[in-house]
């Protein structure tokens, strides 16, 4: 008797907004394929309309989200650290099938995005002492200036690193509190929306980072000019669709980070540049008297 | 009986018995097809033109409402002025139908929409639980009338209603009617509270046979509320009314209706089901507080073709 061979099972990629996983309200997809051109999956093509619901979603989200203190966002997004080890064959087989690279190349590069996440999880409760402290001024007053996160954030992320490129655009918007809205690589969104999944089972609540795919510039129009939107991360457009983009922010004064002129190599250390692209500082004049009798105004 | 029913429904409100054969003899409600209706016309796809019409209408229908222990006359008044110019951004915004208070906020809400046609509504009849005695209700009435109140929301005895005692309830609203002198009535079913597609709709006739002018949905203040079902086989009692009797009866679902697509949802509710004669504010509102901030960001998405944020509309 011969034996029959096993179907395999095809995994529906659907979007990740809100902590659920919709398919895009217009029903569409399209085609990913690998680097040589063989046909992956199907993703969904997203509308501005998902755009739309991902930004209500992040903005429900930004209050808890910045609310809650450091030491556990940290925790927070060291759990998803953990979770991304246990999934490390699928990324590597998503991000190999993607990049086009060698099983052990491409293995080298999730160890690196985990690496990176942990990375930054570290900062969430260090950044504060770096970007923010006692200033010294001229007369009796404590003058204390803290960092706070921007808001909701609309992030394209790069085209080209599909997953290491991608972790390290998210986790610096989120270790510092913000809420983000990402638009995965045109091409090769599958690690993406895989991450989705990842966020989904760590202790990340919903709607703190919403994973959205299709066209870059279709998606990424209506939330450079959305209303609700405070930052706008343009790494993944190229210049004219940058320079559109940054024109339609303006109109609420939207802080917008622009893309780089040349390509980034993502396995460098990436500083604390991006962390602290999308905070505000606070800073809050407190008059001091003098302290009893010994003079000191402290 | 303090004042003469309806003639066609004399005999049937002359006695309990005769109220409950004629409550019981009305047709049963087919659950399964009522709530089928009611999604397959929310599924209907309103865009541009029509749904800037549909915003607008919306808008004109809202009750503004507010409704709790912790109001003050500072809420009432903010919300009196958001009543009249709802987006100040954009003074071609209609107004909304009224805003909807307690009796003791409706002097304050009075003078809050002065000079406008925003008209003031005031819960009665010790809203929302409605367990008091009828003298206290009626009293509750006659001060809201008296404070100036425009129209009032009173609600049925949900107790002697469940237990059948239908005369009660018909000439408690029958009473209330007559309380409120020129106000116009809402009557509040509770729908969350009467269990039965079937309860629903002898409610609606009961309240419509005593000389509501309008029938509503909910108080709010329960788990389930305005729900496309339930308002669908409102919207079908008023109609037949109407056919019957040639009376036109108002219809209001209020609390849960928070989003532009709700409200529109709706709207083709009504359109579909009671006919364009109901779209106007004179027929149909929408008792809420959230879903005007929703029709207004929606309002400003058509107009500028931006998403708006809640940063653009009043915190309430």
């Amino acid at each position: 008797m011969s034996t029959v061979e096993r179907l395999t099972v095809l995994k529906t990629y659907k979007l990740y907004v809100g902590g659920k996983f919709p398919r895009s309200e217009s029903g569409r997809v399209y085609e990913v394929s690998d680097s040589k051109g063989k046909w992956l999956a199907n993703a969904p093509l997203s509308s501005r309309k998902d755009a739309r619901d991902a930004v209500v979603a992040a903005r429900k989200a930004f209050g808890g989200w910045a609310g809650a203190t450091a030491y556990n966002r940290g925790q927070v997004l060291y759990r998803v650290a953990e979770m991304l080890e246990g999934r490390r064959d699928q990324f590597v087989r998503e991000v190999a099938d993607a990049e086009g690279l060698s099983k052990s190349k491409a293995a080298a590069v999730v160890d690196a995005a985990i690496d990176r996440w942990v990375w930054y999880a570290g900062w969430t409760d260090k950044i504060g002492q770096v970007v923010g402290g006692a200033n010294p001024v001229a007369g009796p007053f404590f003058n204390l200036s803290t960092p706070e996160p921007t808001g909701v954030v609309a992030v394209l992320a790069p085209q080209k690193s599909s997953f290491l490129g991608l972790v390290s655009v998210i986790a610096p918007v989120i270790a510092t509190g913000n809420t983000a809205v990402v638009i995965a690589s045109e091409t090769s969104p599958l690690p993406a929306l895989s991450l989705g999944e990842v966020l989904a089972t760590s202790d990340v609540p919903g709607g703190v980072v919403n994973v959205l795919s299709g066209r870059t510039a279709e998606i990424a129009a209506p939330l450079a000019a959305h209303q609700d939107v405070n930052a706008i991360d343009l790494t993944g457009a190229d210049a004219d669709l940058a320079r559109d983009l940054e024109i339609a922010a303006a109109d609420n004064l939207k802080r917008v980070r622009r893309p780089q002129a040349v390509d980034t190599d993502w396995t460098t250390d990436p500083g604390t540049d991006r962390l602290t692209s999308f905070l505000e500082t606070k800073t809050v004049w407190h008059p001091t008297g003098s302290l009893g009798a010994s003079g000191s105004s402290y | 009986m303090p004042t003469a029913p309806a003639p066609a429904f004399a005999d049937a409100v002359a006695s309990d018995r005769s109220l409950r054969r004629f409550l019981h003899g009305l047709p049963g409600v087919d659950t399964v097809g009522l709530e089928a209706r009611a999604a397959s016309l929310g599924t209907r796809s309103i865009k541009t033109t029509a749904k800037a019409y549909a915003i607008d209408l919306a808008i004109s229908m809202i009750d503004l409402t507010t409704l709790e222990g912790a109001d003050t006359a500072g809420k009432v008044r903010a919300l009196g002025a958001k009543a009249v110019h709802p987006d100040p951004t954009d003074r071609t915004t209609p107004r909304t139908a009224a805003v909807c208070v307690y009796p003791d906020m409706v002097a304050t809400a009075k003078e809050a929409v002065a000079g406008s046609d925003v008209k003031v509504a005031s819960v009665a009849t010790a809203f929302p639980a409605g367990r008091a005695a009828l003298e206290v209700k009626l009293g509750d009435v006659r001060e809201a009338v008296a404070a100036g109140a425009d129209e009032i929301d009173m609600v049925i005895d949900r107790g002697a209603f469940l237990a059948g005692h239908y005369l009660k309830v018909y000439e408690e609203i029958v009473a209330v009617k007559e309380a409120s002198g020129a106000a116009r009535l809402k009557v509040i079913f509770e729908t969350g509270e009467l269990s039965t597609y079937d309860n629903i709709r002898r409610a609606s006739w009961l309240g419509m046979m005593a000389g509501a002018d309008f029938i509503k949905t909910s108080t709010g203040k329960v788990g389930v509320n305005a729900t496309p079902a339930n308002t669908l086989l409102m919207l079908e009692a008023v109609r037949d009314f109407r056919a019957q009797t040639g009376v036109q009866v108002g219809v209001k679902p209020a609390g849960g209706i928070r989003t532009t697509k709700d409200a529109i949802k709706f709207l083709v509710l009504v359109n579909e089901t009671a006919g364009s004669d109901w779209l106007d504010n004179h027929w149909f509102r929408f008792g809420a507080s959230s879903l005007l901030n929703d029709l207004l960001m929606q309002r400003q998405k058509l107009s500028t073709g931006r998403y708006s944020g809640p940063d653009y509309v009043t915190v309430d």
